[in-house]
């Protein structure tokens, strides 16, 4: 192993050395500063210049610095003994425990699955929250991510996952922690020792002060881990990656220290390969029991979905968790918005052979009777809640319900699938039977016996459907009520106006910021 | 005295290696390193060859060797084609998995196409016959439908001195020219070539689809192009097969460039279990995957299209129908992007090569019906090209689809709205156009009926009122609407649910000929008419909208095709009476 002090040049997390030997590309750099020992990867390389890029940061180091290139690629050693273990960004043991004697070393930048060799995911997967588990289910193999904003509790959720998450054959959680602070890193490991779960846990951790370029390489970390527990030992392993913007502004940040040309608001133009090659990490290989399923947890800049990141991550990942800011603030936990929610492999993994014979039917309706309620919200901002019909005042009524009874649960309260689906018929309730067109007459008889449901009957009366502003202006005789649906179409518009009027001048934004 | 430089690494970046004293043309295939991995030449700076590597380069050194293989990056053309699954670069997927395991190792190769396996030959020209690129020598019955042809290659003319039929694998020669160069049954082809053909024909017969939504009102042409948008869970795949299945095409070429793991996991499983409507073989049989995964390296995503591109043209040439399906090109776009800011070129509009629209242009260009190279028998191919585009934040202003879009003649535009409402295929009526309709309004009249682009003409207009009136509904209701405009939002709505409104998974609905397509539109308008003549003579909209003959004519799509003519009697006699009866 050659040593050099020919570091020509050092700038933010980089360093470049000159007159080398042949340098492999990839490869692991000690830098020795005297009294401490940097490590780093080799990032480009020719005959001239070996760019290296430092993961603690280059402060302290001089052109004096010794140099060492080890010859080898990233590796992590793996053995059973990591679960239970608290291990830094790079694989180091942080709680003071031994260093993990390896089975295997495994590279940590891994291998693409040959697409051939993949099985389709369809086992369905419990966390024990309804929104997830009804609305978009998760299931075995699944890069599932949730898309969340500073200041909701996205961890809180991740956390409840962890110690909730079910599956024939037993589980194992490896949780990778990037950028994130200290105050919520002890939370995170008294979280996981309270509640018992860190025996079967393996925690990564790099914190906001480490360095950035460090994050580059957790996931990575992380995701070998989980294929060596998933493809060696057989176990079913939900990786948790938490924060996926921290690892991607570190992205942003090599990129603009290597002066390369940016790409949509200065992330760089291959983020999406690099994305890719960590999410793309969770499946199901044909003849193997063990699998990996994955849920990165993101926030969005400035709640903003059409942002790189979340837009990126969408692409990749087989659908979103989307929390609301809206409904945290009315405190409801977990603050699921199931609107813009989406799980694209649910359909393979519920049903009878997966959970129960009515979840497609009655998830269906309960997504169009919530988003109906929903839209009715700002109608009856305007006219009130009275002037409504009956049947709208059962869905704004329904709607609430679902928020405040389906969607909120405690952060420690485990639902079973079957809890759950039945939180969900006795909300439908609330509805006149014959509202439920999207669940087979069979089905509603057969669960409305069985939970001794009575659905809401309608008072006899009422027209034949109509527009229901059309009511309010058919019934009402004198002048000055009439002007009132007037009003209210003209406060529509103009809001629908206000509204087209903001996304442009949000486009706008975003063209000026480019 | 001539001193020979050996060829050697200089530099390595990423998935581009830079090589010095490597004597190299553009394009040119090239191995690098001990383990030979793959790369392409694509630029030449003085004696600095810039090579992109269709591999993961972590453990390449400056200094290892590289070897140029002297021709570009090529693929093998022959029987064993049809129903393989490939990756970008012609890799074959489930011999990989054999010879490596369930992970892609580097420096894995296998032979595209199976050396051992034998083909029974049937020679079809006689020795001593000169003969030249394109003409065919004989065939192989590749599966129980599909003949292969095996063509001299293009370029290549001679005399034969021998050929014979037989038992042949890929590796042995069927014959000789006079020349002494042998025959084989399968040839190589440099991917970003097009393949010659005679003549490039216009566009002129539709590819029909058995989907109304397209043949009737946006048909694409054989040979033509499409693009797709495909926003989150529109259902693109429910279309994309059933285009797969349906279409009057021979052949399906399905790329699978940068997309998810999963995903593609789902179309190599269920295209297997699809069965062909005609034959009732899987589709398989007929089927060409390319699947380069968005993990895959990136240099093989930027290829797989020609890739893909190739291999459909190869089967054109052979006289057959194809219909290429590229998911997504802007996944391969992207690739394009990566590969070309490591060149540190200057980027174009959003950091996108300049050189993008270009691409795309040259690749769709490709797509064409044309006749075939060869002078024995005159045989006309096409290829349809359809690409996906997933543009991001689902905003349409972006390069791809803005470069794509100037190219492709049909629009499709996948509503993520419309599949929220059930409303599937979820194609935008509004949105998507095909500009063939005008080319092949000739084909429509002569085949199908004379007033056939009159009725779609219909159709469209009441549709587009719809829209308009849509606006006024949303704010005053339905009700207070004119009885005049209150009818063109019925017939609309007959339209949108009786003839849009299509069930993929319904036995009969799945497909639906022209002429019945053609045949129900009729009835639509028909009853338009009668309905407006009603209202002119003083009938309400609620008593129209009541009579029995509507929902019979929304139901006439679950009409099975040899029962469809009586059926349409029955409705259209009920049509008249009924009518009669309210208009007094």
């Amino acid at each position: 192993m050659r040593e050099y002090k020919t570091i020509s040049r050092v700038t933010g997390p980089l360093l470049f050395i000159e007159k080398t030997h042949p340098v492999a590309y990839g490869e692991l750099v000690e830098i020795n500063l005297g009294d401490s020992i940097k490590s780093g990867q080799v990032l480009d390389t020719s005959e001239e210049t070996v760019i290296v890029q430092v993961f603690e940061g280059t402060a302290g180091i001089d052109r004096q610095s010794i140099v060492k290139f080890t010859g080898k690629t990233i590796k992590l050693n793996c053995s059973k003994e990591m679960m239970g273990r608290v291990l830094s960004g790079l694989g180091k043991p942080l709680d003071n425990g031994p260093e993990i004697i390896p089975d295997q070393q495994l590279d940590v930048n891994g291998q693409a699955i040959n697409p051939f060799a993949r099985a389709a995911p369809k086992d369905f997967l419990q966390t024990g929250i309804s929104t997830i588990d009804e609305m978009n289910t998760l299931v075995k193999g699944q890069k599932l991510p949730i898309f969340s904003g500073f200041g909701l509790p996205h961890n809180e959720i991740a956390l409840q996952i962890a110690r909730q998450a079910r599956v024939d054959g037993g589980f194992a959680v490896v949780f990778a922690a990037m950028g994130i602070t200290n105050e919520e890193a002890q939370q995170f490991i008294m979280d996981f020792e309270q509640t018992g779960a860190l025996k079967r846990t393996t925690i990564f951790l790099n914190l906001a002060d480490d360095p950035a370029v460090e994050r580059l390489v957790t996931p990575r970390m992380a995701l070998t881990a989980a294929e060596y527990l998933a493809y060696t030992h057989q176990m079913n392993v939900l990786v948790i990656l938490t924060d996926m913007t921290n690892y991607c502004e570190a992205l942003r940040q090599i990129g603009a220290a290597r002066e390369e040309v940016p790409g949509r608001r200065g992330y760089p133009g291959y983020m999406y390969t690099d994305l890719a090659s960590i999410y793309e990490r969770a499946g199901l290989i044909k003849g193997k029991t063990g699998s990996v399923t994955q849920i990165p947890i993101l926030t969005m800049p400035g709640d903003d979905i059409t942002h790189p990141i979340p837009d990126l991550t969408g692409y990749i990942t087989e659908g979103q968790i989307v929390l609301s800011r809206e409904l945290h603030r009315n405190g409801i936990y977990p603050p699921i918005d199931v609107l813009p929610s989406l799980s694209r492999l649910m359909n393979k993994g519920i049903g009878k052979e997966h959970t129960r014979e009515d979840h497609r039917a009655s998830s269906n309706q309960l997504y169009a009777a919530y988003a109906e309620g929903r839209s009715l919200r700002g109608l009856a901002a305007i006219v009130g809640e009275e002037a409504l019909s009956e049947r709208d005042q059962r869905f704004l009524a329904f709607a609430k319900e679902f928020e405040t009874v389906f969607v909120q649960q405690g952060n420690k309260e485990n639902r079973s699938i079957v809890e759950t689906l039945n939180i969900g018929w006795k909300l439908l309730a609330l509805l006149p039977q014959n509202e439920l067109t999207r669940i087979d007459d069979s089905i509603i008889e057969k669960y409305s016996k069985e939970l001794g449901l009575l659905f809401f009957k309608p008072k006899a009366k009422e027209e034949p459907e109509v527009e229901k502003i059309h009511v309010i202006s058919q019934t009402t005789g004198s002048n000055s009520s009439e002007a009132q649906p007037q009003d209210n179409n003209k406060a529509k518009t103009e809001k629908q106006q206000s509204k087209n009027s903001e996304k442009k001048s949000k486009k706008q934004k975003i063209k000026k910021r480019k | 005295m001539e001193i020979k430089t050996k060829a050697k690494i200089f530099r390595i970046s990423g998935p581009v290696v830079v090589a010095t004293g490597l004597n190299a043309r553009m394009y040119d295939l090239v191995t690098v390193g001990e383990e030979k991995l793959m790369g392409e030449v694509i630029q030449i700076n003085r004696d600095k060859t810039i090579i992109q590597i269709y591999e993961e380069t972590t453990g390449l050194r400056p200094g290892e060797p590289v070897e140029n293989t002297g021709a570009p990056l090529s693929i093998q053309l022959g029987p064993g084609l049809l129903s393989q699954i490939y990756d970008g670069v012609q890799r074959p997927l489930p011999e990989l998995q054999r010879l490596k395991g369930d992970f892609i190792a580097r420096g894995a190769t296998a032979p595209a196409l199976d050396e051992n396996k034998k083909w029974e030959f049937k020679a079809t020209v006689k020795e001593g016959t000169t003969v030249s690129g394109g003409d065919i020598l004989g065939t192989v019955q590749e599966t129980k439908f599909i003949t292969h042809k095996i063509l001299v290659p293009p370029k290549k003319n001679g005399k034969i001195k021998k050929i014979e039929s037989g038992k042949f694998s890929c590796k042995e020669p069927i014959g000789t020219f006079e020349s002494g160069e042998k025959l084989f049954l399968s040839h190589k082809w440099p991917v970003r070539t097009a393949r010659p053909v005679k003549e490039k024909l216009l566009p002129q017969i539709p590819l029909i689809t058995g989907q109304r939504i397209l043949d009737t009102l946006f048909p694409i042409a054989k040979g033509g192009t499409a693009a797709i948008p495909g926003p989150f869970g529109s259902g693109k795949t429910v279309i994309q097969q059933q285009l797969a299945k349906w279409s009057d095409t021979e052949i399906v070429v399905y790329i699978g460039c940068g997309e998810r793991g999963n995903e593609m996991t789902e179309v190599l499983t269920e295209f297997p279990e699809l069965r062909d409507v005609k034959t009732g073989a899987p589709l398989m049989q007929r089927t060409v995957l390319i699947a380069n995964t968005s993990n895959m390296p990136v240099a093989a995503r930027e290829a797989s299209v020609y890739t893909g591109m190739t291999i459909a043209e190869y089967f054109r040439d052979q006289g057959y129908g194809v219909s290429l399906m590229a998911d997504s090109t802007s996944r391969w776009g992207e690739a394009m992007r990566e590969i070309s800011s490591r060149l540190e070129e200057m980027p174009g509009e959003e950091g996108y090569p300049a050189y993008l629209a270009a691409r795309l242009a040259e690749f769709y260009e490709r797509a064409g019906r044309a006749v075939c190279l060869g002078s024995n028998e005159k045989r006309i191919g096409s290829v349809t090209a359809i690409g996906a585009v997933s543009p991001p934040g689902g905003d349409f202003s972006e390069p791809i689809t803005q470069n794509t879009l100037k190219i492709t003649k049909v629009f499709w535009a996948l509503d993520a709205k419309l599949a929220q409402k059930r409303h599937f295929p979820s194609i935008n009526w509004l949105d998507s156009y095909s500009l063939y309709t005008k080319g092949l309004s000739a084909w429509y009249i002569e085949n199908i009926a004379p007033d056939f682009n009159e009725v779609r003409a219909t159709a469209m207009k009441i549709l587009q009122q719809e829209s308009s009136l849509q606006e006024i509904v949303q704010l005053v209701g339905s009700d207070a609407l004119p009885e005049k405009e209150q009818l063109v939002l019925e017939i609309a709505r007959l339209i949108r649910e009786g003839f849009l409104q299509q069930n993929a998974y319904h036995e009969v609905d799945s497909y639906c000929s022209l002429e019945k397509q053609y045949a129900m539109l009729k009835a639509i308008i028909k009853y338009a008419n009668l309905a407006q003549r009603a209202l002119e003579n003083g009938t309400t909209v609620s008593a129209i909208s009541a009579l029995n003959c509507k929902s019979k004519i929304a139901k006439m799509a679950f009409v099975a095709e040899k029962n469809f003519e009586s059926e349409l009697k029955k409705v259209e006699n009920e049509m008249e009476s009924e009518f009669k009866n309210v208009s007094g």
